[in-house]
């Protein structure tokens, strides 16, 4: 979980996209905060929400097992072409954390990567996928937070340099590539493949390390989740589409067992940074597992990204 | 023609003694001792998914195989294997291995001890199962890397 490419060239943009004025931050529109905050969020449907979204992976300390994931201190280092990104600390605690926030304030984080004090964030933050989470599940997640355990760690600062330490630059990013549109249009059995859609495209963030991305940072078209250089350095990210090498003779139930179990159908177990993904993933019920495989093998089979 | 096709099975057959060396290096024989591993996990693994019946021999079987090569593989990441042979060993395994080494001892300590309990039945293989198997992914997550 450690580096998340961004891409390069956000300082291109940020001279061309600040001429135009299209950097200024938009949060989510009021019509649609306040739906969301009067909804009453339920905690114990959040925590499904907690685990798909892998808020954990990035939240707790690093190297946190066991009961230690539910302390979202912070402190987890993501590294990336542009400098090292740090998860600040969004336990309940109201100085270190976001015990402070409304709902309307975590709304705008999830779903337009704005800020309380109206800045951008970092797409380390992966709300370029959360942006398609639902109003219900937003109010749900937020519910399941504020149930954790409080840390009073104080979160660190990022070590980017100019000038990428410029947030308004980010503007122009999110006018290339931020989007709510779908990824795929795959064709099956719609209640199963629609669940297993929300959960890939949306909270579970699959194709922010499973797709490979253009020198600025966007995904690439036409390779959605068929695998990606290894943003830590060497090695890949495996390609999730019926072309890739290992999945394509995988069944369902075979996705499904690896994602609940770590598992490969050779009884290869998992590595590198989808362990975490991975431990998530076995917290979800079999159904959404089952409808995430399905989903992965209606996907169009696309050659392998990183070539 | 029959003649052509025996020489070159000759020459394919000399050139046959390529495979045994690659035999001996140490990113084969160590990502075989791997498979090894995987196969008896998989074993065991079918017993707890209910897709065997328990096998007592069988499983007492698998635990002393991983024991075993987590107690020889060590040896099988001598400097200069890094790459070659589709190793998909990670590099912190040579700027971390000491760590890569704790690892492996705990695999060891984890299956001995499953070996002296002896699963007796489903359950007392689940008991041991979950833990062992823990050890798989807490070290492919730093020291296993995907290269294709
Ligand atoms: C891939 C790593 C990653 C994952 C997964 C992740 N986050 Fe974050 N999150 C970050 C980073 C990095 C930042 C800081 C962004 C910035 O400063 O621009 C952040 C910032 C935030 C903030 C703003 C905190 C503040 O003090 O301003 C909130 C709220 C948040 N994340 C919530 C979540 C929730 C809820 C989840 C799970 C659904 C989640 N994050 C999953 C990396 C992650
Ligand atoms: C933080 C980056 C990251 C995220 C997010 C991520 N993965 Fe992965 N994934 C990986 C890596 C790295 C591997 C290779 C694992 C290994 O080395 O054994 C992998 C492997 C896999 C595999 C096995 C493929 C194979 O050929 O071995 C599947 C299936 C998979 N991921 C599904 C998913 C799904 C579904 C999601 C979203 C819920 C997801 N991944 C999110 C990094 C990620
Ligand atoms: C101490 C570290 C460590 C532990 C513990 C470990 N492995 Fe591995 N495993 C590796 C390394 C390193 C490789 C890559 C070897 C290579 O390619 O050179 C690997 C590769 C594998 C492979 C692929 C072999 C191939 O080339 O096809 C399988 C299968 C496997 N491991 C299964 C397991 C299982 C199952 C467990 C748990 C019972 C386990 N491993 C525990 C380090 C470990």
């Amino acid at each position: 979980m450690k580096r998340l490419a961004l891409g390069v060239g956000l300082a291109a943009i940020a001279g061309a996209a600040a001429a135009y004025g299209l950097t200024a931050p938009t949060p989510v529109a009021a019509g649609r905060l306040a739906a969301i905050a009067a909804l009453e969020g339920d905690a114990a449907a959040g925590e499904t929400l907690f685990w798909a979204g892998g808020c954990a992976s990035c939240h707790a300390a690093p190297g946190a097992k066991d009961e230690a994931r539910l302390v979202l201190a912070g402190g987890v280092r993501l590294k990336s072409d542009f400098g090292t990104f740090v998860a600040p600390n969004i336990s309940p605690d109201p100085q270190a954390g976001i015990g402070g926030w409304s709902i309307e304030q975590f709304a705008n984080a999830m779903l337009a990567g704005v800020s309380p004090d109206g800045r951008h964030y970092y797409p380390a933050f992966p709300y370029g996928s959360y942006v398609r989470m639902t109003d219900r599940d937003i109010a749900d997640l937020f519910a399941f937070l504020k149930t954790l355990p409080a840390s009073d760690v104080a979160s660190l600062p990022h070590e980017v340099g100019f000038p990428f330490n410029i947030r308004r630059a980010l503007g122009g990013w999110k006018w290339l590539f931020f989007t709510d549109e779908p990824r795929v249009a795959p064709a099956g059995d719609e209640a199963q493949l629609g669940r297993g859609q929300y959960l890939v495209e949306g909270p579970g963030h699959c194709g922010e390390c499973h797709t490979p991305r253009n020198p600025i940072g966007g995904f690439v078209t036409d390779a959605w989740l068929s695998g990606a250089q290894n943003p830590e350095g060497e090695g890949v990210i495996p390609n999730l589409t019926p072309g890739g090498k290992a999945i394509a003779g995988w069944s369902a139930a075979d996705i499904a067992y690896y994602l609940e179990s770590g598992f490969t159908p050779d009884f290869d177990s998992v590595g590198g940074s989808m362990v975490s993904v991975q431990k998530n993933m076995a917290e979800l019920t079999s159904g959404d597992r089952e409808a995430i495989a399905a989903y992965l093998k209606a996907l169009p089979a696309r050659g392998d990204g990183w070539k | 023609m029959r003649f052509r096709t025996f020489v070159a099975a000759a020459i394919i057959g000399a050139a046959g003694f390529a495979p045994a060396i690659a035999a001996d290096e140490p990113q084969v024989v160590r990502q075989e001792m791997m498979k090894k591993v995987g196969g008896a996990t998989g074993a065991m693994a079918k017993m707890v998914k209910g897709e065997a019946d328990f096998d007592a021999a069988a499983t007492l079987a698998a635990l002393s195989t991983i024991s075993e090569v987590a107690g020889s593989i060590g040896a099988y990441f001598p400097q200069g294997s890094e790459t070659g042979f589709e190793t998909e060993a990670a590099p912190a395994i040579w700027t971390d291995m000491d760590g890569f080494t704790a690892k492996l001892a705990g695999l060891k300590a984890d299956a001995d001890a499953a070996v002296a309990a002896a699963p007796a039945d489903l359950d007392a293989l689940k008991a041991v199962f979950g833990p062992l198997t823990k050890n798989c992914g807490a070290c492919h997550e730093t020291y296993r890397l995907k290269k294709s």
